[in-house]
Order: C-alpha cells, then sequence, then structure tokens
C-alpha cells in the first residue's frame, strides 16, 4: 500500500465519521459546524479524485455558503431548542422513520451495486467535441454547451429559491431591506477585515469565473466568492442590502437565465436547435452567459443568506 | 542542492506539524474559551507559516512560491479577526474564564460582540 493510498483511505474514513457524527449531534449548532468541517474533507476528495471543478464548488457551496445558511437557521432556531431536544415523538413516527431511511440507504446502495462495472460514461464523446466550443476545460464544456439546458434550469431554481425565501416576509415589510441591519464597530476587527479582504477576494472572484473557461474554476464558485465578500461587508455593517423592490438588483437578478434565454432561442432562430451556439461565435457567447451568471450567482446567494424582508424600505 | 533544499522542507514541515499537534491538544485540554483560542491561534499562524516555509522550495516557480505566501497571509488575517470575534463573544456570554476577563478586558475597546 502506498502513502497516497493509505492517505486516501484515512480521509475516506474521517469523512464517513465527520458525516455520522453529524447525524448523531444532538445540538443544531454543532450539527451545523459537523457539516462546514465535512463540506470541506469532501472537497478533499474530490481533489484526490482529480476533479477540482467539483471541489471547488463543494469547497465554496458545501463548506462555505451553506455552512453560513445553516448556522444562521441555527441561530434563529435557539430560543426554541430546548423545547425541541424535550420533545420525544411517539413509537411509531420513530419506526417510520427509521423504515423510510433504512429504505432509501438500501436503495442507494443498491443501485450503486447494481452499475454495470464498465461504467457507462459519455466522457469520450465530450472530450472528441470539445474543438466545437473552443474552451479548454471540458467540464465548462458539458456544463454550458452539451448539457446547457439543465446549467440554465439550476440558475431558474435558484431564483426561486429566493423567490422563497422572500415570500416569508410579513405582508407590511414587503419591498423592504432583507435580514436585520448588522452593527460592528467602524474601527473593529471584522470592519477592519471586511476592508481589508474584499479587494483580494473580488480580484479572485473574477479570476476564477475567466480561468473557468481552459481551467478548473467557473461562475458557480467565482460567484460564491463574489457573495462571501458581500456578505463580509453587509455583516460588517459597512453597506446594507439593497431593498428587495430595488429594480437595479431585480435586473441583476434575472441577468443570468436572461442572456442565457436570449442565447438560446437566438440559437432557435438562427442556428439548428435551443441553445446551439454558432461555431464562430460559441466561445464569446459562453463567456457572456458565464459573465451575467456570475453577478445573478453573487447577487442570489448573498441575499439568500441575507433572509425575508425584516425592515421596511420607508424607515 | 536538492538534497539541501529537501532537508528544508522535511524540518519545516515537520516543525509546522508539531505546532498542530501541539495546538490541538491544547484545545481539547485547556480549560476555557480564551486559552483554547490561544492554542488554536498558534497552531494556524506558527504551524501553518511553517509548513509554507517548507513548500516554498518545492514550489517549482516563483509564482506557485507567492501562492503558498498568500494562503498564508490570507488564513493568518481570517483567523485573527475570527478568533477576536469568538474572544468577544466568550466574554459577553461570560464563557471567558477568570484569567481572561481581566487580561483581555483592557484590549476590549471595539464595543460589544455582533
Amino acid at each position: 500500500m502506498t502513502i497516497a493510498s493509505a492517505l486516501e483511505m484515512a480521509l475516506a474514513a474521517v469523512v464517513l465519521g465527520m458525516a455520522i457524527w453529524t447525524i448523531a449531534a444532538r445540538e443544531t449548532f454543532a450539527a451545523a459546524v459537523g457539516f462546514v468541517v465535512y463540506g470541506l474533507l469532501l472537497a478533499l476528495v474530490w481533489v484526490r479524485l482529480d476533479a477540482v471543478d467539483v471541489a471547488l464548488t463543494e469547497a465554496a457551496i458545501g463548506g462555505g455558503l451553506t455552512g453560513v445558511l445553516l448556522l444562521g437557521a441555527a441561530a434563529r432556531l435557539r430560543a426554541s431548542e430546548t423545547r425541541a431536544a424535550a420533545e420525544h415523538p411517539g413509537g411509531i413516527l420513530r419506526l417510520g422513520a427509521a423504515a423510510l431511511s433504512a429504505t432509501v440507504a438500501a436503495a442507494l446502495g443498491a443501485s450503486v451495486l447494481l452499475l454495470p462495472d464498465a461504467a457507462p460514461t459519455l466522457a469520450p464523446a465530450a472530450a472528441a467535441n470539445a474543438v466545437a466550443t473552443g474552451l479548454g476545460n471540458p467540464v465548462t464544456n458539458v456544463l454550458m454547451a452539451f448539457r446547457a439546458t439543465d446549467t440554465l434550469l439550476e440558475k431558474v431554481v435558484l431564483l426561486l429559491a429566493l423567490v422563497g425565501v422572500w415570500s416569508l416576509a410579513p405582508d407590511r415589510l414587503w419591498g423592504g431591506y432583507p435580514g436585520a441591519r448588522h452593527q460592528a464597530d467602524p474601527l473593529g476587527t471584522l470592519a477592519f477585515l471586511a476592508r481589508l479582504l474584499p479587494p483580494v477576494g473580488i480580484v479572485v472572484g473574477i479570476y476564477v469565473v475567466w480561468a473557468g473557461a481552459n481551467y478548473p474554476g467557473g461562475a458557480f464558485p467565482g460567484g460564491t466568492i463574489l457573495a462571501a465578500m458581500l456578505l463580509l461587508v453587509m455583516m460588517a455593517g459597512l453597506t446594507d442590502a439593497p431593498t428587495v423592490s430595488s429594480r437595479r438588483l431585480r435586473l441583476v437578478l434575472i441577468a443570468g437565465p436572461g442572456v442565457f434565454l436570449v442565447v438560446g432561442l437566438g440559437g432557435l432562430c438562427v442556428g439548428t436547435a435551443f441553445l446551439a451556439y454558432p461555431v464562430a461565435y460559441a466561445k464569446p457567447l459562453i463567456i457572456a452567459i458565464e459573465i451575467a451568471m456570475t453577478l445573478t450567482i453573487a447577487a442570489t446567494l448573498g441575499l439568500l443568506v441575507a433572509g425575508a424582508p425584516e425592515r421596511s424600505a420607508g424607515r | 542542492m536538492s538534497l539541501a533544499l529537501d532537508i528544508v522542507t522535511i524540518t519545516a514541515v515537520s516543525a509546522g506539524a508539531f505546532f498542530f499537534l501541539a495546538g490541538t491538544v491544547g484545545l481539547l485540554r485547556f480549560p476555557d474559551t480564551l486559552t483554547r483560542l490561544h492554542a488554536l491561534t498558534k497552531a494556524d499562524n506558527v504551524g501553518l507559516g511553517l509548513v509554507v516555509l517548507g513548500l516554498l522550495p518545492q514550489a517549482g516557480s516563483l509564482r506557485g512560491g507567492f501562492k503558498l505566501i498568500c494562503v498564508w497571509l490570507l488564513v493568518l488575517a481570517a483567523g485573527a479577526t475570527v478568533s477576536q470575534l469568538i474572544a468577544r463573544a466568550a466574554l459577553a456570554s461570560g464563557a471567558g474564564g477568570k484569567r481572561g476577563h481581566s487580561t483581555v478586558r483592557a484590549a476590549r475597546h471595539d464595543g460589544p460582540p455582533t
């Protein structure tokens, strides 16, 4: 056994242990922290599998942004946590939950075990047609060209999630500012970091998007980094989130799916099919979509964390 | 030359790993939040610094080495900020421990934790 495979087995064991610990943890806050650690370890697993694109997204979304969302949810639940922990569900409910979990786990295990040994793959076909788009990163090729419809729908789902969060607002606060206004000492450490880090983070975020054409990266990890910078500045109280009725915000939110749809319909009118890029313009079109999507992803993720409107616009 | 560089790498990374180990032991064994933070930040700052120092001869290019140093500086900035915030939150909730209250109160001009 080489050192590398020993390391991988240890990593897999730690990831499994972390997953079990996260499920078993009684406290919501501890479980959320466990989930963040699990996401970061999973990113290492993806790196070991040479899937750097997936690793970047897992670290940004699974370890970073989902972690912040869960920690926010844990903070909101803290008041009712002891009451919820004291509740004991009935025997039938527990038995039902156990049976359902066991069935899902068995079905998942069976479907993995029943896969043919040489798993069916479209990777050679994707690699053979890579020249058609002029992009060097095969993952971006699949996401933006070969399976572009999936990516388009994924962006729409993201937008629907934000609409879902916003719809939790009471009527009188509709159109107001999302979340609580964060207060921090303007001369404190958090405000210092919020001034120091964004210039670096914005450059890194834009670089990750730009490099995604030929190297691991892309709109999702890049947009998440930009969202993190926005959240840092907001949490340090240096700026406030825009009101949910702001027209500029709404334009940014629909920019990604909008540009994607326009290009797709253009393919239907000029070319052969929905989302068929003309070969000569494939790369500039894809990069234009990526840039618009990055803005949308950054704004959507930032506002998902900020939450439903809690302060009226007229304040 | 390359043997000398390898020896530098092995020495510095081992020293870094020792600091991480010591920091972890401190995190598990120290009595209150502030002393645990103290142990943790030593591991982050010095341990990661030594690991980065050890990896520099293996970086291959000036750009790779520069990126490694950037990673260390970013972790330093994030770690220092987060430990300050946790320490303030611990003080405010009274989990700071007896010793922490007297030593950190002097530096507490930043207002209440957020």
